[in-house]
């Protein structure tokens, strides 16, 4: 293992053979991986999948069964107080308190991390200012609308300006538009002072629009791990074109199949294919050309990228509503098991 | 440990902003200290009596009128003259009568004839306070019967004379300390392990448990608010009780502050009894379910209601690990007796050791992890 200091020069995480085991269940199966300093991590996968335990290892909330993990230069196991000072956390379940005020849910939690008197008061102000919470400083969390108690719980999690932020599925069950005014927060969270930032989602599209780098994590295992863009070059013919000439190529399909780009060629009729392809764009040039070549006219084209959606597909077999099967979660110490 | 009263703070925030805690704490001890108050220890009164007397002669008239001078005057029974001894038993056993008294034929003649006369009292035993009361009066009224009319100079016979050294105490003040207990017990329940459990099922220690806060910090926050919030509803209830059931000279200082000692330690056993208790619990069930049975378990052994000495014996070993009795036996000796701390240095022993028992479980038990 890497001494510490050297770890926190550029690495914030440093996950190595993780596991977790609620009685015959592995929630999380030897999960080892890095996170760099400065860079938006995502966790993606369904429901169960072993996001929330991951996470919950790496805050210190629950204690692994075998492996360890470097968060912030510090031992998640030898030195978890360490730990807990150089992170903030936004759990997935609302942890603040629904009959307190917002500003005094953040000055609470700012005296959990040692922050008092004037400090304490300047903190929360500016917590509340950047959350766009400032006017509803004296307004119960429980008269907070999802969204704004989600910004609440962000606001809580900053007060110790941590060096990394951990959120667990910081959008789910918000309004489109809460998710997008969540988005924006947590990109800008990332633009000040290079903080490191740490999500699960089960959405594509969060994952899609807020990680630098990207694991998807599917019964406890991370199946593929790279930055977004990568992980969806990666699928063979994910590409997908249609197009309908007029009039019809000479040798129909066969044209098509010629192209080096092309994968494969479905005929839909009336002059109409559809096209898979490694790369969409690069195919799109080809057809342009062939087209020109045989003086046809292309009546219309539409290229669908890959989306993550195939790249999950692809990797776990199955797509990511049916993957709850055998969920997990880890939770509070209940009998009978996690929940 | 200053992040500690990170916890105290948001509970007394909560506190004051939401009285409800406190009234829902106080309304049971104070309405059973009112009501049991005055529905028990008062004496029995207005008892209907069926006299049957089957004698007829000058003696029995003098039975008659000691009977009636106390249905006008002390008033346990008022007198009914039946002629059938048969109807008299039969209505004793529908409920008309309390009691039926017998003066039995020849009961003047054997009066007379110093033939030891038995008069006859049949009791409805199913109530057993009516029969005592209507028992030991008659009792007395045969005493008198029996007296000399000349009283010797010098009493041939041995007499006890019994001296109270404290003015008269009425059950009301008997139960004060138990309300106070029960007060604080209450608060225990509800500020301490019903808030503690739905805090955890709402997720409020997750965000705790995310921040250093250490063990100890969270331990100590949760039991400094929750003694805190218990002596609150003590004070109170001690303070509104004595005032309501008059206890003598209860406002001298050195006198409260013993009192409020003992209700800090009681507050401290309790609340550390509870977090003991509910250390590794998380459904919200499980407090609601055994309030009552901790209710019983504590409260009715402690001789907050009826002395422990009238107890079977296992009752009194229950009573001798009850916590309460300890704290009930304290508050009981400074309310009503104000004989100062020395009297009570057993109890402030017993609820210490039962405060760090409790505590040292809890530490033990209470985990920092989810």
């Amino acid at each position: 293992m890497e001494a510490p200091s050297q770890s926190t020069n550029d690495v914030a995480i440093e996950v190595e053979g993780i596991s977790k085991r609620f009685g015959a269940l592995l929630a999380v199966d030897n999960v080892s991986f890095e996170v760099q300093t400065g860079a938006i991590f995502g966790l993606l996968g369904p429901n169960g999948a072993g996001k929330s335990t991951l996470i919950r290892m790496l805050t210190t909330l629950v204690p692994p069964t075998s492996g360890t993990a470097v968060v912030a230069g510090h031992d998640i196991i030898r030195d978890p107080n360490a730990v807990r000072e150089s992170i903030g956390v936004i759990p997935q379940n609302m942890t603040s308190d629904p009959e307190l005020t917002c500003a005094e849910n953040i000055g609470i939690h700012a005296r959990l991390y040692g922050i008092t008197g004037a400090r304490r008061r300047q903190r929360t102000a500016e917590l509340l200012e950047a959350v766009g919470l400032a006017d509803r400083a004296n307004a119960l969390a429980s008269t907070l609308s999802g969204g704004m108690r989600r910004r609440l719980e962000i606001a809580r999690g900053m007060v110790h300006d941590p060096q990394i932020l951990f959120l667990d599925e910081p959008t789910t069950g918000l309004d489109p538009a809460s998710r997008i005014s969540v988005w924006e927060m947590i990109t800008h969270l990332r633009v000040q002072q290079g903080r490191t930032l740490f999500l699960t989602t089960h959405y594509m599209d969060e994952a899609d629009r807020l990680c630098d780098r990207l694991a998807i994590v599917d019964k406890g295992r991370i199946v593929a791990l790279d930055s977004p863009v990568a992980l969806k070059s990666s699928v063979p013919g994910a590409s997908r074109i249609e197009l309908q000439f007029e009039p019809d190529l000479p040798h129909g399909a066969a044209d098509l199949e010629a192209l080096p780009a092309v994968k494969s060629v479905r005929a839909l009729g009336s002059a109409t294919y559809r096209i898979s392809s490694d790369r969409g764009p690069a195919s799109a040039q080809e057809l342009l050309e062939l087209a020109r070549q045989h003086k046809l006219e292309l009546k219309s084209l539409s290229v669908q990228s890959t989306s993550l959606d195939d790249v999950f597909l692809h990797y776990t077999g199955h797509g990511l509503a049916e993957g709850a099967e055998g969920a997990v979660t880890a939770g509070p110490a209940k009998k009978g098991g996690p929940r | 440990m200053m992040r500690a009263f990170a916890l105290v703070e948001r509970d007394m925030r909560k506190f004051r902003r939401s009285p409800a805690l406190l009234f829902a704490s106080l309304v049971m001890p104070l309405l059973q200290l009112i009501i049991l108050g005055n529905a028990f220890g008062g004496n029995i009164k207005n008892v209907i009596l069926g006299v049957v007397n089957l004698d007829r002669g000058p003696q029995s008239v003098d039975v008659l009128e000691r009977v009636r001078a106390v249905g006008a005057n002390a008033r346990t029974f008022l007198p009914t003259d039946y002629d059938d001894q048969g109807a008299a038993i039969a209505d004793l056993r529908k409920g008309v009568l309390g009691g039926v008294l017998i003066i039995p034929l020849h009961y003047s003649r054997d009066m007379l004839e110093q033939h030891q006369p038995h008069l006859a009292l049949i009791t409805d035993n199913t109530d057993r306070s009516v029969a005592g009361a209507v028992g030991a009066q008659m009792a007395d009224l045969v005493a008198s019967i029996n007296a000399p009319h000349v009283a010797p100079r010098e009493a041939p016979q041995a007499a006890l004379d019994v001296v109270e050294v404290y003015p008269y105490i009425d059950y009301m003040k008997y139960l004060l300390p138990g309300s106070v207990a029960l007060a604080i017990f209450m608060t225990a329940m509800i500020g301490g392990g019903l808030l503690f459990i739905d805090d955890k099922s709402r997720g409020l220690h997750e965000g705790y448990m995310v921040t250093p806060i250490t063990k100890w910090e969270l331990i100590l926050g949760f039991n400094l608010s929750g003694v805190i919030k218990a002596m609150l509803a003590g004070e109170t209830i001690l303070v509104l009780g004595a005032v309501v059931a008059g206890v003598p000279n209860f406002f001298q200082p050195a006198r409260l502050l013993e009192l409020t000692l003992m209700v800090a330690l009681t507050s401290v056993a309790l609340i550390g009894m509870m977090f003991f208790i509910m250390a590794r619990i998380s459904d919200p069930l499980v407090p609601r379910a055994i309030f009552g049975v901790l209710n019983t378990l504590l409260f009715f052994p402690s001789g907050a209601i009826y002395p422990i000495a009238g107890f079977p014996r296992w009752l009194r070993w229950l009573s001798a690990a009850d916590p309460f009795t300890y704290a009930v036996h304290g508050l009981r000796t400074l309310l009503l007796k104000d004989v100062g701390i020395t009297a009570i240095t057993g109890d402030i022993f017993a609820l210490v050791l039962t405060s760090a028992l409790v505590l040292a479980g809890a530490t033990l038990l209470f985990r920092r992890t989810l």
